[in-house]
């Protein structure tokens, strides 16, 4: 738990590092910014990693389905068990593929925006990253990290909240674009 | 800062305290025989220090070489002025970044400074004579009435008050799109490198409109970016080799000899990662941030984060010694990530013998390391405890264990003081540190030889 919160924690740093660096003097600071993406990969890897081992320890109990203790503050899609038929946590593509399918029955249709975006690792998009793009209530697959929207929403300062938004960018290229 | 805010008097220890930004030391640097001192700021201006050769009574020692070693400002310039690039809309800082003297050759003195776009050659002479007696001048510099020449003479040389001349000789600019971090001259005396974050330029000392780009490590796709040159210097001795260091920890060798451009080393130094450090800012404390050639051209010193590295050329498995600076902020690195120092970039320097390396730390420490020994110290640089002619005492920074009166807890740290910059005399044991806006010059008296207390 505390792994995953420090993670959350030095993710938010550096993207308020990344953002206040396009305005310092003396231009974009290419090796820091680096450094920075770094971290952030670094942070995201382990949040990953320990949400797959929360997920594998929770798949083992089968108790209840309810939320996850350490998911407390991650927004689980209302109704839906995390592991209802106890099956083990799949390879992140499947699990996503069905999710999905999960969600177009269950939940109300989402814009199609958020159908288009690129499917990483399975995480909970977090809640403390202010979005502009206007979010539904009811949220997206669990476990669903979509770090490169986030990045895309804060630091690209991108105009998608109208018409489709473009592809979702590797952390590299929003430094990259700089 | 020392205000008080509960305080119903104004408090103006804070107005001492207070340091302009431009007046921040960001580069200091000896000549080669050690005369002369060389100070860069943020402002863009250049300081040179000069060595005073006499004694005037200040040595009180019999048989002491008559260098009252005291350093004196000598000449004062601003190197270079806050720019601005047009087609990037960027405003390039005037700080300069580093400063290197080249060998001196007359009785001109020439160094090279830059900030992080442009390069300058600046030559520094002396002028302690006038011509005095012309014909067509009277001795305010109008011209005289003709008629009233009636004879002629020939104008002589007349000592004068000494003045110190700095002139702007070349300008090497528009050779590097990204932030130049190194500069180094080469053994060659006519050619230098010049090292931004992803290519390395080398240099003709007489030619400023072009450059040979030597390393290029820029990916065709910026998202595969992986790494950034932090630092190069060129071999003391063998003007065919340098080296450069990275931001994953890296060394590299290049022989130029081998091709044109040297985007392949010849040696490549690595240290394995120890997996059970792994944390989430491995690879901010890996990057290096120096590294110097030994005198002997042997060795190489780096410094990262935590750790300064002795490393043997003709070994590329790792380095031969690693010396724990300050180890005792590794569980730290969560707030000094928070606060940005953990992006500080220290230098280190070797001492004239190679035997005793040098680096800087917080709360205005630096560190000693004998390499004979193994066994580091820390000193102070601090204006309150450091009277002309006091003997630096040793510090302790306390982490645990036996507490001794005088050692200072991790917690209470002033990591706004920080030493990053230091420059050791190539020859004797005389160090010059440079904390914020203020210099320091140390110097071993009791033993000019090598002995550390």
């Amino acid at each position: 738990m505390e792994v995953t919160t420090e993670a959350k924690r030095i993710m938010v740093v550096a993207l308020g590092k990344l953002y206040s660096s396009r305005t310092q003097r003396g231009g974009l600071r290419l090796h820091r910014s680096l450094l920075l993406t770094m971290v952030m990969k670094s942070a995201r890897d382990m949040y990953h990693a320990a949400q797959e081992t929360v997920e594998w320890e929770a798949a083992e109990q089968q108790e209840s389905p309810a939320e996850e203790p350490t998911d407390a503050q991650m927004e689980l899609q209302e109704g839906k068990p995390l592991s209802s038929t106890g099956e083990e946590v799949e390879s992140s593509p499947a699990k996503l593929r069905r999710d999905a399918y999960n969600k177009e029955n269950m939940s109300p249709p989402r814009p199609a925006q958020h159908s288009r975006k690129r499917r990483g690792k399975a995480a909970v998009e977090p809640d403390f990253l202010p979005c502009k793009k206007a979010k539904l209530e009811q949220k997206n697959s669990p476990h669903q990290l979509i770090l490169s929207t986030v990045l895309l929403c804060e630091y690209m300062n991108c105009s998608s909240e109208v018409g489709a938004p473009p592809a979702p960018m590797p952390v590299q290229r929003a430094i990259a674009a700089c | 800062m020392g205000e008080d805010a509960e305080s119903p008097k104004i408090n103006h220890t804070f107005l001492r305290d207070y340091v302009t930004e431009a007046d921040v030391i960001s580069t200091v640097e000896f000549n080669q025989t050690g005369d002369l001192l060389a100070t860069g700021d943020k402002g863009g201006r250049v300081v040179i220090f000069q060595r005073e050769t006499d004694s005037k009574g200040e040595s009180e020692e019999v048989g002491e070489t008559g260098d009252s070693g005291e350093y004196n400002v000598y000449s004062t310039f601003q190197s270079h002025e806050p720019d601005f690039d047009y087609l990037k809309s960027l405003e390039i800082e005037e700080k300069i970044n580093k400063i290197r003297w080249l060998p001196q050759q007359n009785a001109a003195h020439f160094l090279l400074s830059t900030n992080d776009k442009t390069i300058k050659l600046w030559k520094v002479s002396e002028r302690d004579k006038r011509p005095e007696g012309y014909n067509l001048k009277d001795e305010e510099g109008r011209l005289k009435d003709i008629s009233t020449i009636t004879s002629l003479q020939v104008p002589v040389l007349r000592p004068t008050d000494l003045m110190v001349e700095v002139r702007p000789r070349r300008v090497f600019s528009n050779g590097h799109t990204y932030h130049v971090n190194s500069i180094s001259v080469n053994s060659d005396g006519e050619t230098y490198l010049s090292a931004d974050d992803l290519r390395i330029n080398m240099w003709n000392l007489g030619i400023t409109d072009r450059s040979f780009n030597i390393v290029d490590i820029k990916p065709a796709n910026m998202e595969d970016l992986t790494e950034v040159i932090t630092a190069a210097e060129f071999h003391p001795h063998h003007c065919h080799l340098f080296v450069y260091s990275s931001s994953k920890g890296t060394l590299r060798l290049c022989d130029m000899r081998s091709s044109a451009l040297c985007d392949r080393h010849t040696k490549l130094f690595e240290e394995p990662e120890d997996p059970g450090s792994r944390s989430f800012f491995s690879e901010i404390i890996s990057s290096v941030s120096d590294v110097k050639f030994s005198h002997s051209g042997r060795y190489l010193l780096t410094r990262d984060y935590l750790t300064a590295k002795v490393w043997d050329l003709n070994m590329d498995k790792g380095p031969v010694e690693t010396y724990q600076v300050h180890e005792y902020l590794r569980s730290k690195l969560c707030s000094l990530y928070e606060n940005d120092c953990i992006f500080d970039k220290f230098e280190c320097v070797w001492n004239s013998s190679d035997s005793v390396i040098m680096t800087g730390a917080y709360n205005s420490f630096f560190r000693m390391f004998d390499r004979e020994t193994g066994r580091g110290v820390t000193l102070e640089a601090w204006r309150e405890s450091s009277k002309p002619r006091a003997v630096l005492r040793t510090r302790r920074v306390y982490s645990g264990g036996k507490r001794r009166r005088g050692d200072v807890g991790v917690d209470s740290l002033d990591f706004t003081k920080k030493i990053l910059h230091m420059a050791w005399h190539p020859s004797e044991n005389i160090i010059a540190i440079a904390a914020t806006n203020n210099l320091y010059i140390f110097q071993d008296r009791v033993n000019p030889e090598t002995q550390l207390q």
